[in-house]
């Protein structure tokens, strides 16, 4: 009875019941911020991939002819198992035929970046020179660089050294443009820097126009690789041998379509790699400027 | 060459096709003096103290240092620029050095001794490896002063070097140069639009009229003596009076026409 009459007492502000406190908060209510950025991103991202793979089982199971996901994906963990066996030239791992593909672009874009580079510094220098290369360039970029094929067929009578060929056409033209662009946008500071200071001309190279040029260089070397890795797939459709675009080609041929899918998935992930390696390599050089 | 004409300047023109900048300019700088040029925006000061750095050649008159003709830019005079002008790609260290190792052929660890002491001497040595930046706009200053003087040139030519900073920075770097003018006895040519900098540091401050065709309109002797102390200076009366000269002649005499 004591109890109950003491309750009484209590003003109504302060909790009456142990078990209702726990229900409303007294103090300090729970502040819900909003979530964390990087987990929004997160789930954002596997939602999508997660709607994609809705989709394609969709399209798969109305369709017929296109292999779901769960097959391609039973498919991928048999050819990831021995990505490096060699059985001749015409049957080689998946790994052998990346690999081979990259080969080419590497040789293909090593050599544009030896033309290219140094020829986008003469063309940013100087400007007749750049007059002369401006009809030339704007002629060229927007030609298909499989167009070039036939070219480097003729030239150098064999499919492997005509996809380089191509690679290193179609690399040539960011190469030239962005270089060319990057020395033009030195700042005049620099140069009247370098021209108070009365550096020599090797100074001015390699502590002036070098890094003021980079991030522009990797921004070419970026669309290059991009590029080159878009047109390799197609080139080595059309000249055979081993390579990722070979192997689509060649799995088309047999009808194994699961590994056609298997090679898009990969043709994507290894230009994606490619990509974020250049991306990193240019926030290395960007001088937090 | 007589002392009084250390750096001269000898009726200098400049005209860029058409338009004429600058017409019959004149001065003398005695060594160790400091002389500020003074006018409105664009009236030509800045093309002033190019042509004395040699980034620009004058189409009339020649300039003069130590008796010796100008012709382009060289390491008897270190310049600072409005806008620092750092390489972003070398740390303070490196900014200085490069103009170090230009100038003195010593043995490297003679080079580095005087990059070092350069960087002290604007109180930097602390952030000698740091980027441009990671650094305040002012420290920033400091790298491009230690930059300029550590080539031990003639003359130090300063382009409205403090004209970006904020107040405090501003009058802080100012007092710096000061004493650092007074430990190393420069000969310094400086353009500014700022009327305190101006009289606070000059021995002599030359005024320029309105462009085009600028001259020099008037040209005031600065005879407070040093150290100078901003605080006792701000109401001191022959420093207001002087302030109030180059006042009157930068608003009263060559007031810009409203546009």
């Amino acid at each position: 009875m004591g109890a109950v009459a003491l309750r009484k007492l209590v003003p109504p502000t302060s909790p009456p019941h142990p078990a209702a406190r726990r229900e409303i908060p007294p103090q300090a209510p729970v502040q819900r911020g909003p979530a964390p950025e990087w987990l929004v991103a997160a789930i954002a991202c596997v939602a999508g991939l997660a709607a994609f793979v809705v989709a394609w089982a969709a399209i798969a199971t109305f369709s017929g002819r296109i292999p779901d996901p769960a097959a391609v994906g039973a498919a991928a963990v048999k050819i990831f198992a021995d990505p490096f066996y060699s059985k001749g030239p015409n049957d080689q791992g998946i790994g052998w035929n990346v690999l081979s593909s990259l080969r080419r672009v590497g040789i293909g874009f090593g050599l544009a970046a030896l033309v290219g580079i140094p020829l986008g510094f003469l063309i940013g220098r100087f400007r007749f020179l750049s007059g002369m290369a401006a009809p030339v360039i704007a002629l060229l970029k927007p030609v298909s660089p499989l167009a070039w094929l036939p070219i480097g067929l003729l030239v150098f009578q064999k499919a492997n050294p005509a996809a380089i060929w191509v690679i290193f056409v179609c690399s040539l033209w960011p190469m030239i443009v962005n270089t060319a662009v990057g020395v033009r946008q030195i700042p005049q500071d620099y140069l009247n820097v370098a021209r108070v200071l009365n550096l020599s001309e090797w100074k001015v190279f390699t502590k002036i126009l070098f890094p003021a040029v980079l991030p522009y260089m990797i921004t070419g070397v970026r669309l290059s690789i991009g590029v080159a890795w878009l047109v390799i797939v197609a080139a080595e459709m059309l000249t055979g041998g081993v390579g990722i675009g070979f192997w689509v080609w060649d799995e088309w041929n047999n009808l194994k379509v699961e590994h056609i899918i298997i090679a898009i998935f990969t043709i994507g992930i290894v230009g994606l790699a490619l990509e974020q390696a250049l991306m990193l390599a240019a926030r290395r050089f960007s001088y937090g400027a | 060459m007589a002392p009084e004409r250390f750096l001269a300047v000898e009726g200098v023109g400049m005209a860029f096709g058409a338009s004429t900048i600058l017409a019959g300019i004149d001065l003398a700088v005695k060594k160790g003096e400091f002389v500020s040029l003074i006018g409105h925006s664009g009236c030509g000061k800045s093309t002033l103290l190019n042509l004395v750095a040699g980034l620009l050649k004058a189409t009339a008159g020649t300039v003069l240092l130590a008796g010796r003709h100008i012709d382009g830019p060289g390491p008897d005079r270190g310049v600072v620029f409005q806008n620092h002008s750092l390489l972003p790609w070398l740390t303070c260290y490196g900014n200085v050095h490069l103009a170090v190792e230009r100038v003195f052929k010593e043995p490297r660890a003679q080079l580095r001794q005087r990059t070092r002491a350069a960087l002290e001497l604007v109180g930097l040595d602390h952030a000698q490896d740091k980027y441009p930046h990671q650094i305040s706009g002012g420290m920033k200053q400091r790298v491009g002063i230690a930059r300029a003087l550590a080539m031990e040139p003639k003359v130090l030519l300063l382009d409205e070097p403090f004209g970006a900073l904020d107040a405090l920075t501003r009058a802080t770097l100012q007092d710096e140069l000061l004493g650092i003018v007074a430990r190393t006895g420069s000969t310094v040519l400086m353009v500014t639009h700022d009327v305190d900098e101006a009289v606070l540091l000059s021995d002599r401050v030359v005024m320029l009229t309105n462009g085009p065709a600028a001259r020099i309109g008037e040209v005031l002797e600065v005879a407070l003596p040093r150290p100078r102390e901003r605080l006792t200076l701000a109401s001191d009366p022959y420093y207001v009076r002087l302030r109030a000269r180059v006042l009157a002649f930068l608003y009263d005499k060559q007031m810009r026409r409203a546009a």
